[in-house]
């Protein structure tokens, strides 16, 4: 137990005095402010326009003309901090030779990846944390809202699911430091698994909805529905998918169903905002998908580093 | 002495190879053991297994009667580890490292200060130890890794290739070190090499592996009389003229065990140097000796063939 806290805490102390961090750590507050300013202005000039409730919320989920909103920002930048943290967690210990130097000390095995892994979550929660607390800042100078604890508690809700989604790449990270013995291949593959899942997922996901349920101009609307709802179940595979529909839900308290709603569905709803445990049955499909793809992306690191031969071959 | 590692018939083999091959390795309390062989011997794989870092295919590993495949938390934790090309965290300081050595080890800081520096002292890294180990250069990175074992304050100490690509001078300051932590601290060091001469002089035995066989173990005196035994002495002979008869003749010397003829020229293995009895054969025969050479094997020349078959 004490030899993941003393690697939790030098890996944290890692983290934090590399200039890897330090330079990630100041785009994202840069860019992350910058789409706030921007939407704080553009939302304090039409503040009649925007309902009242939750505007707080909007700082995080409204974009503002050609700047993505936060939410898009994390589900597209989020996946490079967890890879930039753990893509040379294990192959980097055999290239500099400690790997044996730390594993001969009276530790086991499991606590060297444990503390890494927790020691980047870690990471990764400080830097959400703090950017969501620049966020805020912005928001109650410039608005000069403050927010209210139903805000608190989703804006609580959706930095865990940030946390998780980004801990998932962060696994993918260290799994592919562990399978590959050069930093560059880890690097190489955690990005192209990033490329496929933020870019490619959406045509593939066309492409086998449209062969499983073909559409022409005389497809009927209920073919269409299908057709759609297909390419959203597929998407799903994407832990981007996954989190875009958290975050819009968790930061969105009218959101009730998502991709395709036919008009009898919408009858008679009154587009009332939902309390947070409402909001929550909407999506916790979504969320336990989450946290299983980050823990079978762990489970399967831990799996084969605790069987790898110790030597680098 | 009492055996303080011992193995039991070690095997490990990675794809079907045996790599160590039925290996009884026996290391007493005290001494330094010389574990000696070529590249590719399987010395570190040895020492993996005796770490418990790496499990046997087969056989056991006893160190100070624990387990080593399955307590490997117990001898990790008396036995200090010097990986062959040993690295540590580069934007660290020496004393850093040397910290997070203790800390792994579960030491508090306040008492691992004092001992920090008191090793830093000995290997010799005092005046650098505020500077990051990217700095230093590969002799004071190995004496930092002979610090890393010593901050443990272990019972054994297990140093693979503690020597190689290092200057005649930092080999000899490492020596010097191991034979003090011997001397002084009563450790045991178990002591990997291929560079025989270098290692020889501080070892009070030595084992010898080649393709994962032990094919010796002993003091360097004792396994020397040991092949000596085994091997011979070989002549090569010139003489004015060759007859059957003197062939038959040299075959009945008492201690001749082949002789082999070529032209007028033959070899000649005994198990002594019988050069005169032999030349008085010859004489007898009616011919005259020409030229006898001797090729007696010497300790070095049995290392150096033990090696090259290897
Ligand atoms: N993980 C592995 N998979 C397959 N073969 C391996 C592995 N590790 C080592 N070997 C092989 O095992 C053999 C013994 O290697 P080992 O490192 O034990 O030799 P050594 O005596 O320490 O040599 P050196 O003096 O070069 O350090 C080598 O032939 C090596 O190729
Ligand atoms: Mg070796």
């Amino acid at each position: 137990m004490s030899g993941v806290r003393v690697v939790f805490w030098k890996e944290l102390a890692d983290y934090f005095g590399s200039r890897r961090s330090l330079i990630l750590f100041i785009i994202i507050c840069i860019t992350g402010s910058s789409i706030t300013y921007i939407s704080a202005q553009t939302m304090g000039q039409n503040f009649a326009k925007i309902p009242v409730d939750f505007i707080f919320l909007k700082l995080f989920t409204s974009s503002a003309g050609a700047l993505p909103s936060f939410i898009f920002f994390i589900s597209f930048f989020g996946p490079l901090i967890g890879i930039i943290l753990g893509f040379d967690a294990i192959n980097s210990e055999h290239a500099r030779g400690t790997m044996s130097l730390v594993l001969s000390q009276p530790i086991f095995r499991d606590s060297l990846i444990n503390g890494k892994f927790l020691a980047g979550l870690s990471t990764v929660a400080i830097m959400l944390i703090s950017i969501i607390l620049v966020i805020s800042g912005l928001g109650l100078s410039m608005l000069g809202i403050v927010p209210n604890l139903a805000e608190i508690s989703r804006m609580g809700v959706f930095f865990i699911a940030s946390v998780i989604y980004i801990g998932f790449w962060l696994s993918l990270g260290i799994l592919f430091s562990i399978l590959f013995r050069r930093t560059a291949s880890s690097a190489l593959a955690s990005i192209t698994v990033w490329i496929f899942f933020t870019f490619f997922i959406y045509m593939v996901a066309g492409v086998i909805a449209d062969q499983l349920v073909p559409i022409t101009h005389t497809t009927t609307l209920e073919t269409i529905t299908k057709n759609e709802h297909l390419k959203n179940m597929i998407m799903r595979i994407s832990p981007a998918t996954l989190f875009e529909e958290i975050a819009g839900a968790v930061l969105n308290p009218s959101v009730r169903f998502f991709g395709v709603v036919s008009s009898t569905q919408i009858k008679g709803l009154i587009p009332n905002p939902l309390p947070l445990g409402q909001s929550l049955m909407v999506i916790w499909p979504q969320f336990v998908g989450l946290i299983a793809l980050m823990l079978i992306c762990f489970a399967i690191s831990y799996t084969v580093f605790m069987r790898q031969e110790i030597r680098a071959i | 002495m009492e055996a303080v590692i011992e193995t039991n018939e070690l095997t490990k083999s990675y794809n079907g190879t045996k790599v160590v091959d039925r290996l009884n390795l026996c290391v007493k309390e005290g001494e330094i053991f010389g574990f000696l062989g070529p590249n590719g011997a399987g010395k570190t794989t040895t020492i993996l297994m005796v770490l418990g870092l790496t499990e046997p295919t087969s056989g056991e590993v006893k160190v100070y009667g624990y387990d080593a495949t399955r307590q490997p938390l117990k001898v990790k934790r008396i036995a200090g580890y010097l990986p062959e090309n040993v690295g540590f965290y580069e934007d660290l300081t020496a004393r850093e490292n040397l910290t997070y050595i203790t800390r792994l080890n579960g030491v508090k800081d306040k008492q691992a200060f004092a001992k920090i520096d008191e090793v830093l002292t000995e290997v010799g890294l005092l005046e650098v130890a505020n500077l990051e180990v990217r700095k230093f250069s590969k002799g004071m990175k190995q004496r930092l890794g002979m610090g890393a074992v010593l901050v443990k304050e272990p019972k054994i100490a297990i140093l693979d290739e503690p020597t190689t690509g290092i200057d005649p001078k930092g080999t000899d300051q490492i020596l010097k070190l191991i034979v003090k932590m011997s001397r002084e601290q009563k450790i045991t060091v178990l002591l990997s090499s291929h560079l025989l001469y270098q290692v020889q002089r501080i070892c009070d035995r030595v084992g010898i592996i080649t393709k994962g066989r032990m094919i010796a173990q002993g003091s360097v005196d004792e396994i020397g009389n040991k092949i000596m035994e085994k091997e011979q002495t070989l002549l090569e002979i010139q003489v004015s003229k060759l007859t059957p008869t003197l062939l038959g003749s040299i075959k009945e010397i008492e201690g001749v065990k082949d002789v082999e003829s070529s032209g007028n020229r033959f070899l000649v293995k005994c198990s002594q140097d019988l050069r005169e009895k032999i030349s008085r054969a010859i004489v007898e025969s009616g011919a005259l000796p020409l030229q006898i050479k001797t090729q007696n094997y010497t300790l070095e020349e049995i290392y150096i063939r033990y090696f090259r078959e290897g």
